[in-house]
Order: structure tokens, then sequence, then C-alpha cells
């Protein structure tokens, strides 16, 4: 079974899953995130063109108001 | 006008490390309350140039956090944040910019810095400041606040690291019009910053 991590938590991987449907199949819901995939930095408008590869390390940082 | 020498104010410093503060330039986005006391620490650090920017007059309301004093309402934040490193430090240099950061002068204004100090009040500019950054230099390191609304737990305060973007915050505690900044958790959060840009700066030696 191929997996990817997502912030350090290990998930099958599923064939064509992009990063948009990857956020939602997280329930991940924050809007104010940034995505990188092994260390590259994925931008907002990148999401749903973003193909997850079997193995990749997914980091999703939410960034909350405050300053 | 003191006449302080630059061996007098260093003296206490470990004297391998001036060099390279004064050699370091550090770029802080936003003069608030993370910026304004990121770039007093820095000062007093020794970091040798600050490339700070804002669009912000100072407002009664920012001084129960930012480092700014009752004359100085009404004032540019910049300017303001400039006049205060200057009477702590002559050996800082400060070049200010009264501009609302965007996508298009982000890069010309900070791409000298040795390490950019994300310093905003509002999630879609700190995103917006990280992506903009890191398209443009993969390489160079960005620090980042997330999560600093309130008071107390200490305990949930933390640095993350992806690379080279740093998080300080305890990533959860947003600002609502309920919950609102106070000044312990902001400057402790803001000097968790400036003790990154030290960390990164000073690892070799």
């Amino acid at each position: 079974m191929k997996t990817i991590t997502v912030n350090g938590n290990e998930i099958n991987w599923e064939k064509d899953i992009n990063i948009d449907d990857l956020l939602k199949k997280m329930n991940y819901t924050f809007k104010m995130i940034v995505v990188k995939i092994d260390g590259n930095l994925i931008k907002k408008n990148e999401y749903k063109s973003t193909i997850v590869y079997a193995g990749a390390d997914v980091k999703v940082i939410h960034l909350v108001s405050g300053g | 006008m003191s006449s302080m020498k630059k061996e007098e104010f260093f003296s206490k410093h470990d004297q391998r490390i001036i060099p390279k503060l004064q050699r370091a330039v550090i770029g802080i986005a936003g003069a608030g309350g993370l910026g304004s006391n990121v770039a007093i620490s820095l000062t007093r650090a020794g970091i040798g140039e600050l490339i700070i920017a804002d669009f912000d007059k100072i407002e009664p309301s920012n001084l129960n956090r930012q480092q700014y004093f009752q004359n100085q309402i009404g004032l540019p934040k910049v300017a303001a944040l400039k006049d205060n490193l200057e009477k702590i430090s002559p050996f800082t240099r400060v070049k200010i910019y009264e501009v609302k950061l965007d996508k298009t002068n982000i890069i010309p204004i900070f791409k000298n810095v040795d390490i950019l100090v994300e310093a905003f009040d509002k999630s879609e500019m700190k995103v917006m400041l990280i992506e903009t950054w890191l398209g443009k230099f993969p390489k160079k390191p960005i620090i980042a606040a997330s999560g600093l609304a309130g008071w107390g737990k200490n305990e949930l305060i933390h640095t993350k690291q992806i690379d080279n973007l740093l998080i300080c915050g305890d990533e959860e505690s947003r600002v609502t019009e309920a919950i609102s900044p106070l000044s312990p958790r902001v400057g402790i959060i803001a000097n968790m910053q400036a003790n990154l840009v030290l960390e990164l700066l000073l690892s070799k030696i």
C-alpha cells in the first residue's frame, strides 16, 4: 500500500488526488493556510492542478490573525 | 546627545558575534505589536540594518502592546519606530517604507535582506507574504507568527520549522473582537521571532 504523510500523519495514497481534494478529505477547513510538498511551496491557485504523488510529505500550515 | 562609543555599547556582547550581527540585514514586514517589538530587540542585539515597512499610523488602541508613546499618536508607525530605535542605538541603520505591502512591492523592498520577519496582523496578509516570499526566494528564511491572542497559556507557545519557513505562536489563538491581542503574549512571540533571527545568523559560531 502506497502512502503519503500529511502534517506527520501517514495516510493511504489515492491516485490522481490533488491538493484541493486532499484538504477536503483531511477536513482542513481553514482558509488561511500555506501548503508545502517535500519543501516546495504550492500556491493557492495551484491546489486544483497539483497532484499529490505517492510518498509525498505534505505540510499544511494554518495562519491565524493577530500581531 | 550622548556620544556612546561602539565598543561601549557592545562591551557586554560576546565579541565573536558582533561582526555577524553588524553585517546582517533583517526585514520586518509590519510595525505593529510584533514588528515594533522585534525591531527593538534586534536593535539592542546589534543588527547592522533593519528594513521596516508599514502603512499605518499610531492610534491610542495600539499603545496596549506596541512600542510607541502617547506623544506619537497620529504619526506614521515606521517614522516613530525609526525615531525610537535611534534613541536606543546609533549602531543599527533603519530604512523605512511607509507603504501597504502587497505582491508587487514585497520583493523590491526586501530583496536584499538575509532574513524576513512576518509581523502582520491579518492572516490573509501573512499568507500573501509567505507565498510571495517563498515563491521568489525558496532558500531565504522567513519567520512568521501565528496564534498569539489572549493571555496565559505559556506552555502552548512553540516554534515550528518547515524548511525555511519558521512559525512562532500557539497556531490556534486567533484575534477576534472578543479576544484581543495583549502586550505579554505578543511580546513573547515577537521576541521568539527575534531570537530565531539570532539563531539563524549565528548558527555557525
